[in-house]
């Protein structure tokens, strides 16, 4: 391994002007004649809009314009879309209903927004914004997902009667019926999987500039995916021809899945620049952050799991009512269908799985893929599940996992995914060791001690990452292809420039990506760029999300370094006049083999551009390749997180005392920055657990709107992880990547509910678990304990 | 942010024609609280009359009988101070419970007791230690000074210039951070002095910080945390919300105020 190739903890090479406030951030940007915008959002969860005046703030200082949704419409601006289509049990196509980048006659959740002031500065934007007049007539709400296909509940889109979006289902009902009909236990759970606000440190933005005299748009904006946002701004929404529309992605701060997705305000600003014809600059303060981003989860579900007397699972049945809030945004549809109910086998070998999904509108923000997307849904119910039932059968816990693993790959589940790799028992084993868990019962006998409840709880999750082979996911319902390009721009001083289709908010691509190039080309890194989030300069590519960047990403700059070895090589028998096939290429060295003929690096690229040697005109001159890689499979990155907590039954306040993770996360590049990433997603976890949960009252107003009442986790919230590895490569990638962005996301929450419901005794502790609902948890196990 | 005037007298005199004349005058103290709700355009005041050159309000004076605090003293000198630390530690340990390093290195103890936010620690040492606050117009004891959510007797051209504090033989501060705000979700502060004993509580209460005489009558008996032991504190009137219900605050004011006198020094 060299210092800078694959495997070595290198440190970020991006870290420099991230931390010394030199990076470049959208809100960083600004444009000459810049206009700022602000938008006059609906203070009603539903309500129809009767009149908008905008006279009195159009003769606002500064004002340039107020545009409304009529302005929107008959510009024939177009709606934003999901772009997922998922077919009901009896055929029927989603209920897709209209979403305006401004609302013309109803709005459907607080914050939506109803008009944008331009004006000279942000100030007087929002001052005008407060004299826009707004008739509505407030209508009946819905908040509760569980409520919103009730009889006489306020209907939000006339396309979806009831709310209903879809009601969709996966698996073999007859088949798992029968496996409960004879089962010998029966577990069953009602979980509510809380919904989080994603609150990545960056706010989200948008700048647009027209260039009137080529007729051609540009958006900076925070995306983690800049050429999709210019595909549907373009082919969906008809902004402008693809051709004639820039889309830069600059650094962006955080995205957790957020900044996936196509938002009104960036549809708005384009096309509010071209009409004044000048610059619009919005940036999203947190308030709206809160109000606006995408959230995350929001499911409710019955869960049951049927085992035969020798505590083997002979089914799973699920049913699921997801909320999708009052629009369905870009992926949301996929969420907590193929991207949930797929990974309900877990880590285990189970014959029969049903399960039933039921998508709904409410009055609430839009619902989509955040940190894990549907996984850590479904971890927390099959892990949850296979703990309860565990102490209901008197098995140990772990005992009851190891019975039941899949032991043999590749496996098919009843529930579309082929498992390729893994040994779920080793990492089950090494996180046990880890966290001392033979001496558990010690450690609780020495918390009761101190007046303190004691609990272990186990987490053996699985995901599926990459997403995927293009193919599979088209098959699914996918509009789009998910492969991933890159191209390799080899400079005549031999520099190396990496444009590449995945984008880095946090993961650090700047880094592991030069750090394969190194490996490959034996330069080294520091001679290595990374160019992303343009889409005039980087060829057409899918983006980052779903943990994809190396598995999928690295995947086609492999490919293209392949090709570009191909080339130098040719290059270098120029040189030596040797055939290509003669020459061997190790260490940034070209030899002819069993010779000592060489040439260098450096010496291959300048040649590669003079093409003085060229003779006969067989070689093009230059060295660059390109290459799109389509995966042959998904990617299941798997492992084992153990949690253990004390408890004060006093208070309800949850300490944790250990944490332990062991992934099996395939070929690492950068181990720290695998830890990293492993930190962040527990740190996620945790607060879904213990912290974060997006409240709305009956209203639809939400409570928790800022960070004096949505609880965030804090350093101090968290103990030091114990963290390892195991390793089997995956087999459907030529580097043998499973991904690690997500699995600390999906796999925490479990493994902390289920050290909770063990310290307290009782399972029904829902999330977040804050001390005021474990210490009503804990009362009983108090009380309990005292009758005893 | 609304277009303000912005004012930086030099002495309370001044400060106070200012505040007259103005409309809608505000003081300006560490604007931990003031900022943020003008930030949001939750506040509007037409002219901000800011402290910070106003000679005299910062600082901590110490005698055997009392702390006397400026009121421009930060939260973070309150918690660095020897002679705090010394005569009354619960006070110096309440400072270094409030908010994070930033609030504590801007908040003023006179902004916080002026703001009187139910969940603040301040409100508790004051009417926990039975504080003297006094103003540009008047001296007013802690029982007289609080008067509901965000409520206080100051006038609207009144500005606190100080707080003393009796030292007392014994005191402790336990406080239950709101998992989001790190406000007390409950705070007690208990005290005892030749003048009796004081049992504060902040963070639980619809009408902000309040003394529970039973514990006080209790703890005057015996200063012990087996005094209090049977001491329900009742639900009524007591916060409810996503962080807490009210059964949960009362239970905790009990916890709170059982380790307040098990720590009291
Ligand atoms: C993130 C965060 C966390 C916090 N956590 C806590 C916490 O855990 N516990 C806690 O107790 N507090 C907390 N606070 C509040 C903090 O302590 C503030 O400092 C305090 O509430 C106000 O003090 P200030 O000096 O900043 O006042 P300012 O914001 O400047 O003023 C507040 C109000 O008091 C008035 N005022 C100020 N000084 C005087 C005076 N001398 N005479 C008369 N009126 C005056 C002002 O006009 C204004 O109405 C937190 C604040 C933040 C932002």
């Amino acid at each position: 391994m060299s210092a800078t190739g694959i495997g070595a903890a290198v440190r970020r090479k991006e870290d420099q002007r991230f931390i010394t406030g030199t990076a470049n951030y959208t809100s960083d940007i600004s444009r000459p004649g810049e206009v700022r915008a602000w938008f006059v959002r609906s203070p009603h969860a539903h309500a129809t809009i009767k009149k908008i005046d905008t006279k009195a703030a159009e003769k606002m200082p500064g004002v340039v314009a107020v545009l409304t949704g009529a302005d929107l419409a008959n510009d024939k601006i177009g709606g934003l879309i999901c772009g997922w289509a998922i077919t009901s049990k009896d055929g029927s196509p989603m209920k897709m209903g209209a979403h305006p980048a401004i609302a013309a006659d109803k709005v459907r959740c607080v914050g939506d927004q109803v008009a944008v002031v331009l004006a000279e500065t942000l100030n007087q934007a929002r001052d005008a914004a407060e004299k826009v007049k707004v008739d509505y007539a407030v209508l009946p709400s819905v908040v509760d997902p569980a409520k919103a296909t009730a009889k006489g509940a306020p209907q939000i889109h006339d396309v979806a009667p009831n709310n209903q979006i879809y009601d969709w289902h996966i698996g073999d009902k007859n088949a798992t019926d029968a496996a409960f009909a004879s089962a010998k236990h029966v577990t069953k759970l009602e979980i509510v999987n809380n919904r989080l606000v994603p609150n990545a440190i960056e706010p989200r933005a948008a700048i647009a500039e027209y260039d009137q005299g080529n007729d051609a748009l540009t958006l900076w904006n925070t995306s983690q995916n800049p050429h999709v946002a210019r595909l549907v701004i373009s082919a969906f929404i008809g902004m402008a021809p693809e051709h004639k529309l820039r889309v830069i992605a600059p650094d962006v701060g955080g995205g957790f899945g957020s900044k996936i997705f196509i938002y009104p305000e960036e549809v708005v600003a384009l096309w509010a620049a071209r009409r004044v014809k000048r610059p619009v600059k919005w940036v999203s303060d947190r308030s709206e952050a809160f109000l606006t981003d995408a959230h995350g989860r929001d499911h409710v579900t019955h869960a049951e799991l049927a085992l035969d007397a020798d505590g083997k699972i002979t089914g799973l049945r699920v049913r699921t009512i997801a909320n999708l809030g009052a629009y369905m945004s870009t992926f949301s549809s996929s969420v907590p269908t193929y991207l949930y109910a797929t990974l309900l086998s877990g880590q285990y070998a189970i014959p029969n799985i049903y399960a039933e999904v039921e998508a709904v509108y409410t009055n609430t923000a839009p619902v989509d893929a955040y940190r894990g997307a549907g996984r850590p849904e479904a971890t927390f119910v099959v892990e949850r599940l296979v703990e309860v039932a565990a102490r209901e059968l008197g098995i140990d816990p772990a005992e009851l996992r190891r019975k039941n693993f899949v032991k043999s790959f590749p496996h098919q589940t009843p529930v579309i995914m082929a498992y390729d790799a893994g040994d779920y028992d080793a990492s089950l084993t090494k996180a046990m060791e880890m966290v001392d868990y033979r001496n558990f019962g010690k450690r609780k006998a020495e918390s009761e001690r101190k007046g303190k409840l004691r609990g272990i709880g186990f987490s053996t999750y699985i995901e599926a990452c990459g997403i995927a082979p293009s193919q599979a996911v088209g098959s699914l319902g996918a509009g789009v292809g998910l492969w991933e390009s890159a191209e390799v721009r080899v400079n005549p001083t031999g520099s190396v420039e990496i444009l590449t289709g995945s984008h880095s908010h946090g993961q650090g691509h700047e880094t592991t990506f030069a750090q394969l190039v190194s490996e490959r080309l034996g330069v080294p890194i520091e001679t290595v760029s990374v160019v992303h989030g343009d889409t005039d300069k980087v060829q057409f590519g899918m983006g980052t999300y779903g943990s994809r960047s190396g598995a999928v990403g690295m995947s086609a700059i492999s490919k293209a370094l392949d090709k570009i070895e191909d080339k130098a090589k040719k290059v270098a028998g120029y040189m030596m006049e040797a055939s290509a096939d003669d020459i061997e290429f190790k260490d940034g060295k070209f030899t002819v083999k069993g010779t000592d003929k060489s040439v260098g690096w450096g010496d291959v690229t300048l040649n590669a551009y003079v093409a003085h040697k060229f003779t006969g005109g067989q070689l093009e001159p230059g060295l660059k390749e390109g290459a799109f890689y389509d995966p042959t499979n998904f990617t299941f990155p798997a492992g084992c997180h153990i949690a253990e907590v004390e408890i004060d039954p006093e208070t309800g306040k949850t300490t944790i005392a250990n944490w332990v993770a062991v992934d099996d996360f395939g070929v690492i590049i950068n181990p720290m920055i695998v830890e990293g990433q492993v930190h962040g997603g527990i740190a996620q976890g945790v607060g879904q657990a213990l912290l974060e949960g997006a409240s709305y009252n009956a209203d639809g107003q939400l409570i928790t709107g800022s960070f004096m009442d949505y609880a965030m986790p804090r350093a101090g919230d968290l103990p030091s992880f114990k963290v390892d590895t195991t390793m089997t490569k995956c087999p459907s990638n030529p580097l043998g990547i499973k991904g690690c962005g997500e699995a600390g996301a999906i796999a925490s929450p479990a493994a902390l509910i289920n050290a909770i419901t063990n310290a307290v005794g009782h399972e029904n502790v829902p999330m977040p678990a804050t001390p005021g609902t474990v210490w009503k948890a804990a009362q009983r196990a108090v009380m309990k304990k005292a009758a005893e | 942010m609304y277009a303000f005037t912005y004012e930086r007298p030099k002495n309370v005199d001044e400060a106070v024609k200012l505040l007259k004349k103005a409309k809608d005058g505000k003081i300006l103290a560490g604007g931990q609280t003031l900022l943020p709700a003008m930030k949001l355009r939750l506040a509007s005041p037409d002219t901000i009359v800011d402290l910070s050159r106003v000679k005299g309000l910062s600082g901590i004076k110490a005698s055997s009988k009392a702390v006397t605090i400026g009121a421009l003293t930060k939260h973070i000198e309150v918690m660095g101070s020897a002679e705090v630390q010394k005569s009354i530690p619960a006070l110096a340990h309440l400072a270094s419970l409030i908010g994070d390093p930033a609030v504590r290195n801007r908040g003023t103890i006179g902004g916080s007791l002026a703001n009187n936010d139910p969940s603040a620690d301040y409100p508790a040492a004051a009417l926990g230690l039975g504080a003297t606050i006094k103003t540009n117009k008047r001296e007013l004891p802690a029982d007289k000074f609080f008067k509901g959510l965000f409520e206080t007797a100051l006038a609207g051209d009144e500005i606190i210039e100080s707080v003393s504090f009796p030292v007392p033989e014994k005191a402790g501060y336990e406080k239950f951070p709101n998992p989001a705000s790190r406000f007390a979700l409950v705070g007690v502060f208990v005290s005892k002095s030749k003048d009796g004993v004081r049992v504060a509580v902040t963070g639980a209460g619809e009408g902000g910080v309040f003394r529970v005489k039973e514990m006080e009558t209790a703890l005057a008996k015996d200063f012990s945390a087996k005094a209090i032991e049977g001491i329900k504190v009742p639900a009524k009137n007591m916060i409810a919300d996503i962080h807490g219900t009210a059964e949960y605050r009362a239970h905790l004011i009990g916890v709170m105020a059982r380790r307040a006198v098990a720590a009291a020094k």
